[in-house]
Formats: structure tokens, sequence, C-alpha cells
């Protein structure tokens, strides 16, 4: 049985930055992933990362705009210590070979992003997370003496001994079909989002929710799950994303009239407000008639007023995508966009240190809920979340490994998951297909629980997810083969996805005021007097949503009405 | 909404049977693309169809495959767009060439792909002492490097590398243009170390025979080809690192012979290869290079008259080229993130 101090479920930017900061410590380390690392989702962040680098900036500024993008719900402390390590965390970035496009003096040049007050965004063209993942993954192949990859495995669960902790997790070996038992001092789940449960989303096909539904299936509690963010600017036909590299740039927001309407909601950051603001400003100009596109779904991001060599340089990757997927040249006009399912603020709750309710069990980056995003997170803070919580759950899974001995670990677990495979080879031909069930399941969250929300379409969506949940359980499959079974994988990630859907149903139901990216059109104000507060959610013993509360942590800013 | 018909090359090792062709009929608008035509057809008709894919928008690299004949990614290539180079009113999909199979559309990434990227040292090798703030560096360099940076591993290039067909052992265009990325990159301390172990690898920067099939294949306009000329110019032309494979005397020879001949002249290029007609060093390369001089005797590229005493007829409007491109104090790289194209560069709309 494979023993690791420390073993990382998911190779993206929090889980590699999670392993080279474990293995700094000396302790053994792996790291799993179901897919090669190099395809984790972290490669399609665009716009850049967040740092208060220039010599004119403060932390304490990134700070406040990320507690008022929260819409004063994340966690103050967290987002203190965020911040203020943001500037080494990019510089240590930058030694090992980031390639952070220059200023004409050779400095790191800065661009303007959503909900900032300054220009303090890093990046690398529009390939900003490719290329901070490529560059983690080029530090795994240095370190391959110290990190122990297992690449193409899929984690089936996370084993809990009798006294509550976790001690390692059951996988398979993709290629093989193999399933073995690992044994591990510490698990930290950094294995990414849920955007598979919306339809459409710009999230990649593997954002399954796998690591929330592991965790909360194994009793960690998760916060925030109401808090789903639609991105202004997302392609109307299959949700890619469009950065918002491009309103950073310079680009309109226009309606059918050609009017900048930003300009009604945000008159002085305009088109940089925080995500949920102009994602709503446009929801409300499609809903009021003023929409573009055939459907007049869509609202146009003009992109032509930005230099076109500049275009070129410095967005080349949607430069290509309106090229190739919506036949459009962006740099002579404007591209059709919507808002579309993008990011998850909530996961699985956390302290500072990435440590989970769960002895042994840490998360980090969009699997996890700090809080440092609260209702909303900010364009170009996501990367950052994932490498400094990565790396802080890295070290201090390090130092635990330290003081702990390897645990003793039964295969029991991998007895049942065994088994739970056979049984969903074996089963007779279903009423609905996997494939039938995930696009109900899409379809329904993004018609109820998107960017307006209201009691009875959240009910109804209740319903649907708690009728799919049975549905699943019957859903039959076509690979009987045990080499690279995908088709086994994507039923048991619709388990994961339904589970995390219903937490995020019943927390938007819950939450009956509108913050951040919850606008209830039934409880349309903010109401801090009775929801200044974390909705977390756990599973009782019957494995039902359980709701309870958590105070937000404030320590320097009150809060205020958000303006922008 | 149109019908496509898929024929895919399936492969299940565990059935102890050849591969086969399987074929369904899909339903989507032609814009979109072959990935989405084959995920319906696995929602729908066959769960069981393997294919890696993640993004569906050409970033992570996952679902690269040949569409009749050429590499690319399922999710770049549109339905209409397959169906222009069809020869048989289907659109074909097989598993990228040069890696094994492992099933379906799966190919064994890590056997060839992987371990050749990680023979170029596929890191940063930072210069010492590695400042407080950032390296501070040129800004076009970094911009420059960004093309290689661009890479996406999802080997289209290394599926039909020529070269690599050939030579196993070639460390191909990925890894190549990978290497690039780290040359290129004023922040490396290893130029020269990396460059000459590059072209002293028999195997390495100059069994690329140019021929133009990365370029065509890289979803992502890295130009892999591109990046392993710069590598070569920059290991003969910055570093003058006379490699064992003749590569750095092959290149100069070559240049001197377009200069004089205009056109190229295949009898000159052999013993100019290895210094020149009367140069000690080419006389044992010569004598091995008999067969070859001997055939191109018989099939009239060569007459011993021709190859000694031959006029150079090159014309001064070519001449002048050269003179004006080697009289630049600094060399012009072709690179279109820097330079850009020439429509890039019209003026700016609207």
């Amino acid at each position: 049985m494979p023993e690791h101090d420390v073993l990382i479920i998911g190779a993206g930017l929090a889980g590699q930055r999670a392993a080279l900061a474990a293995a700094r410590e000396g302790v053994s380390v792996a790291i799993m992933s179901k897919v090669h690392p190099v395809r984790s989702h972290s490669v399609a962040a665009a716009g850049g990362i967040n740092a208060a680098i220039s010599v004119a900036d403060d932390w304490r500024s990134h700070a406040y705009d990320t507690v008022k993008g929260s819409d004063f719900l994340g966690d103050q402390d967290a987002i203190e210590v965020m911040c203020s390590e943001a500037p080494a965390e990019v510089m240590h970035l930058e030694h090992i070979g980031v390639t952070f496009h220059r200023n004409d003096k050779g400095e790191m040049d800065l661009r303007a992003f959503g909900g900032a007050s300054m220009n303090r965004t890093a990046y690398v063209a529009d390939i900003t997370g490719q290329a901070i993942l490529h560059v983690l993954y080029e530090q795994l192949m240095k370190h391959s003496s110290t990190v122990e990859r297992y690449e193409e495995w899929f984690t089936t669960s996370l084993i809990i001994d009798d006294g509550g902790a976790c001690v390692g997790v059951v996988a398979r070996d993709l290629r093989s079909g193999r399933m073995e038992t690992f044994a591990a001092k510490n698990v930290i789940l950094a294995s990414g989002g849920a955007g598979q449960c919306f339809r459409p989303t710009t999230n990649a096909l593997i954002c399954t929710a796998d690591g929330i539904t592991q965790a909360y299936r194994a009793g960690a509690p998760l916060m925030d799950m109401e808090m789903i963010q639609y991105h202004p600017t997302t392609l109307a036909e299959n949700g890619f994303l469009i950065t918002e590299g491009a309103r950073g740039e310079g680009a309109h927001l226009l309606n059918s009239l050609g009017e900048r309407f930003m300009e009604k909601t945000a008159p002085n950051k305009m088109e940089l407000a925080s995500r949920d603001v102009v994602s709503r400003a446009e929801q409300i100009e499609i809903n009021e008639g003023r929409g573009v596109g055939p459907d007049g779904k869509g609202i146009y991001l003009d992109i032509t007023v930005v230099p076109r060599k500049r275009t070129l340089e410095a967005l080349r990757e949607i430069v290509n995508i309106g090229k190739d997927f919506a036949g459009v040249d962006i740099t002579r006009e404007p591209i059709i966009i919507q808002p579309g399912q993008h990011y998850i603020m909530g996961g699985v709750k956390t302290d500072k240190d990435g440590r989970t309710s769960v002895e042994g069990l840490y998360a980090a980056g969009e699997v996890a809920c700090v809080s440092v995003h609260g209702g909303n997170r900010l364009g170009a803070n996501s990367l950052l979340d994932t490498l400094i919580f990565g790396r802080r759950s890295g070290e201090h899974a390090a130092a635990r490994a330290h003081s702990i001995a390897m645990p003793d670990v039964s295969d029991a677990t991998l007895r049942r998951d065994e088994a739970m495979i056979e049984s969903i080879i074996a089963r007779p031909r279903g009423p609905r297909r996997v494939s039938e069930i995930k696009e109900e399941l899409g379809t329904t969250l993004n018609e109820h629980v998107a960017v307006f929300r209201n009691e009875e379409g959240l009910n109804q969506a209740l319903d649907v997810v708690r009728r799919l949940k049975e549905e699943a359980e019957q859903a039959s499959i076509d690979d009987r083969g045990t080499v690279f079974n995908q088709d086994v994988i994507g039923a048991i990630e619709l388990g994961y996805m339904i589970d995390c859907a219903e937490t995020i149903v019943v927390a938007a139901i819950e939450r009956k005021e509108s913050r951040g990216a919850q606008f209830r059109t039934d409880y349309p104000e903010r109401n801090d007097e009775v929801w200044l507060k974390h909705i977390d959610i756990s599973a009782d013993a019957d494995g039902a949503p359980k709701v309870s509360y958590s105070p937000v942590t404030i320590t320097q800013w009150q809060p205020e009405e958000r303006k922008y | 909404m149109s019908e496509f018909t898929l024929r895919l090359r399936r492969y299940d090792p565990e059935s102890g049977q050849a591969p086969y062709w399987d074929e369904h009929t899909i339903e989507l608008e032609p814009h979109r693309s072959v990935l989405e035509g084959i995920l319906q057809a696995r929602g729908r008709f066959d769960g069981s169809i393997g294919i890696r894919c993640s993004c569906r928008a050409a970033i992570c690299g996952s679902c690269g495959v040949r569409i009749n004949g050429q590499p690319g990614l399922a999710c770049h290539t549109h339905l209409d767009e397959a169906m222009s180079r069809s020869s048989d009113g289907t659109i074909v999909v097989e598993p990228m060439g040069n890696m094994p199979v492992i099933k379906d559309l799966i190919v064994d990434m890590d056997a060839v792909h992987w371990k050749k990227i990680q023979s170029v040292t596929p890191w940063l090798l930072g210069r010492e002492p590695v400042p407080e703030r950032e390296y501070l560096v040129d800004r076009e360099a970094m911009v420059d490097v960004t093309q290689s940076m661009a890479c996406i591993q999802c080997g289209a290039c290394v599926s039909d590398c020529l070269a690599m067909e050939v030579d196993p052992e070639f460390t191909g265009p990925a890894a190549l243009a990978k290497a690039y990325r780290f040359v290129g990159d004023p922040r490396d301390s290893e130029h020269k170390e990396r460059l000459t172990s590059l072209a002293e690898d028999p195997h390495g920067l100059f069994t690329c025979t140019h021929c133009f099939k990365c370029v065509d294949a890289c979803p992502k306009g890295v130009n892999p080809m591109g990046q392993i000329m710069r590598l070569r110019r920059i290991s003969g032309s910055d570093f003058d690192i006379e490699d064992r494979n003749n590569g750095y005397r092959h290149e100069h020879a070559f240049v001197k012979n377009i200069r004089r001949n205009g056109l190229l002249h295949e009898a000159d290029l052999l013993p100019d290869s290895y210094g020149g007609k009367f140069h000690p060093r080419a006389v044992p390369e010569l004598i091995a290079s008999l067969p070859v001089a001997i055939r191109g005797m018989l099939r009239g590229k060569i007459t011993p008259a021709k190859a000694l005493l031959h006029p150079h007829k090159a014309s001064k409007e070519l001449r002048a080229i050269f003179d004006k491109i080697e009289s630049r104090p600094k060399r012009y790289e072709l690179n279109l993130y820097v330079s850009g194209t020439d429509a890039d560069n019209e003026g700016t709309a609207a």
C-alpha cells in the first residue's frame, strides 16, 4: 500500500503549489489527479493574478477591494492573509519562470481588472493560468524525486477512520482500472469547482464537484454554497469565457440601443465594476428587451475600441476564440456575450491554513471556501487564492506530518468502492442515460439558480435535483471494460454533481436576502442585521443537507453600501 | 441542425481484437466542433467511446486526434471544416500518430511526448543572484517567449512529425519549442549549455527536416519549426557551437552556397558542409559520402566538371539582399507574436 505524509488530490494550481510547498519541508509528498496535471482547469484562467506589487499600491487597498467585492461576506482575516502574502507569491512565480509581461522599464506590467481601485493584475497575455500551471508543472518535473505523481488516477473516496480523521484515499488508475488504497497522514483536496452542475458553463468537463462532495460525504461542512458567480462575458452559444482582461484593456459593453448601460449602475467603474454587478446589469438589459443577437439574450462586447496591435498582443486567446468559436474578428466588430456560470465562491469550509473540520483533511483552491471571496469573487483573485492557500495547506500539512505516525489503514473502503463500481457496470439498462440526467441538472440550475433567483424557482430546482438523484442511481452505462472506462467515472461524477447541486439550491433558498452573487427578486435588499453570516451545510446522518450558520470575521472594514 | 457521420477508429485493448471502424450519425450545427459530435455520440449511443477531453475551448490540450488525416484538437475543428476535407462523406477520427494507442482515441503521451519534454531540462535555470523583486527584462523578450509558452502540450505536432517517424529518438517539435522557451528567456543562465546539448545530440536540433507539418498541426500558432530554426540560428550565429552532427557547418555552407549560386548547387553543398573541397577534414567525410556522390552522378545531378569547376552566378539583386540583411546590427526574428502579420499591422479599426 503506498504511504505518503501528504497526499494531494487534484493537480491544478492549488494542488501543484501545495505539493511543491510540502516537498520543501522534507516530507513524502504525492499528487494525484484524474487528468494529466496540465489539463487541469486552472489552465483556462485567462486574465491575470492580483497582487499589490506596484510601489504606489498597498495590500490593504487590495484587501479592501476584495472585501467590498465580496459584498462584506468574505472573512477579513483570511483576506488580509491572501492580500498581504500576494506580492511575495507573485515574485516567487516570476523567479521560477512565469513569463509575466513587462512594461517599458522591464518590470512586471499590471493591467486594470474589475472591482480593483488601481492596476494590480500581473498577466501573461491572456493565458496567465496556462503559463503559471505549466511553470508549476516544470517545477514538478524538476522535483520528480521528491514529489510522486499519480497522473490519471480518479479518487473514489476519502478514507475516514473510526475517530473521524481522514487517513487516506481510495483511487482508481484510469489506465489499468486497478483500484488501490493510499494511506496518508494528510490529504489535501485541491480538486476544483463544480461548474458542470450548470449548463452552459465556462468550466471544463472535469469540473464535477468531486472534492466538494467527497468532503461533504466525509462529514466536512460546506460554506457559502449559494454564491455562484456568473461571469459577465461568456459566449452565448457554448459558454466559453471571454476574459475580463478585455474590459481591463478598455472594451465596452453595449445594449441594442448602442448605450454603455453600465453608466446607470456603476458610473465610476463602468465596465470594471464587480462581476456580480456587471452580470446583473446585463441581465436587466436583456430582460427589459434591450438585448442583442438573434434571441435578444446577448450583449455586445466591443473590443474594437482597444488598439488592434494591443489586442493581438495581450488578448490573443480571445481573438482566437472569437474567430474559431463565434466566427467574429473581435478586433473589427463587437462580439455577442452574456452572463454565464463561471465560479463557485463556496466550497469546503476551511481555516487560513486550509484545514477543514475533518482532522487530517485540507482543502485549497476552488474546492475550498476560506472564505476570501464571500458573495462575489474579484477577477484575478482566484489564481491568487489557489496559490496562497495551496502553499499554506502544503506547509501546514507537512508540519503536521512531522508530529504524527503513519495511520494504519484497512482496505474496507477499497472493497466498498470496488463493489460500487461493479454494481454501476452491472446495472440493467435504465430509463435514462447519464448524459440526459446531467443535461437536465445543468439546464435546471441555469434557469433557477442564476443571476436572479426567487423562492418558487429555487423550490422547483430542488424538486428536480432530488428526482434526478433517484434517477442517477439507476442510470446505466455502456462500457464494461477496465482500461480507461470513462463511462463509469462519468456515472460517479454525476453523483458528485447532484449532491453538490442540492447543497447549492438549499443554501440559495435559505439566504433570504440579496448579497453578492445571490440576488433574490423576492428579497431584493441586503440585510446585514439578519444575514451578515455564512450559511454552512453539512450532511446529516441520512446524508441529507443540514443548515447552520457561522459568523463573518470582520477586522477593519465595517459593512457599508456598495457603489462602483 | 445538420447530420454528420463520424467514422471513429476504435480499439479495445481488452478484447484481443484488432482496431476497427465505428460509425455514428450525429446532429449539430455545422460550426460546432468534432469533439461535440463525438460527445453527442458518446452521450446518446455508446458511452464506451474513449477520448480525453476537458475544456472544449482549445486550451487544455487533451483532445489531440487525427481528423481526416490531419492532426489537431477535436474541439478546435469545426464539423463543416472537417467535412470539407472528407473524401467519402464521413468525418474520420483516428488517434494521433507516433504514439502508442491505449484505447480508441487515447494515446500514450507519457511514453513519447512527455519523455521528450523531460529530456530538454524543462525548467528555468535562473540567473544568480535571484533579485529581490522581479528580474528586469526587455518587454519584447517576454512577449517573444509567449509564443512557445502558448504550447498546450496537445501532441498534435508530435503526431505527424516526419523526422520522428524516421527517427523515433528525435527530440521532436514540441520539446524543442519548449527548449526555445528557456533559450529565449533572458532570465535563464544556461543558454549555451542548453544549445550545446541540443546541437550535439544526434537526435536533437539538426534532425528536423523543415517539412512544416508541425507548423500546420499546431492549434495554437506556436510554430514549432520556427522555434527550432531560431534555436539553430542562436546556436550557430550567436554561440558558434560547432557540433559533431555537422549542423553548424551545413547551415553555413547552405547560406554560402545560395549567396554564391543563387539557386542551390548541390555538388558544392556536400563538401562545403565539411569545410570546403580542399579542407583536410573534408577528405574522410567526402570518402564516407562517396555512395551519395556516386548516386548523384548516376542520376546526373553531379558531374565531375560541375562539381569542381563551375561559375558562381548569383544575381546582383540576390547578393544585395544578403548584404542588406547581414549589415543589420541586430538579427530580425520572425515571431508573429512580436512582429505581427501584415494584416495585423493595419491601423486600428473604429
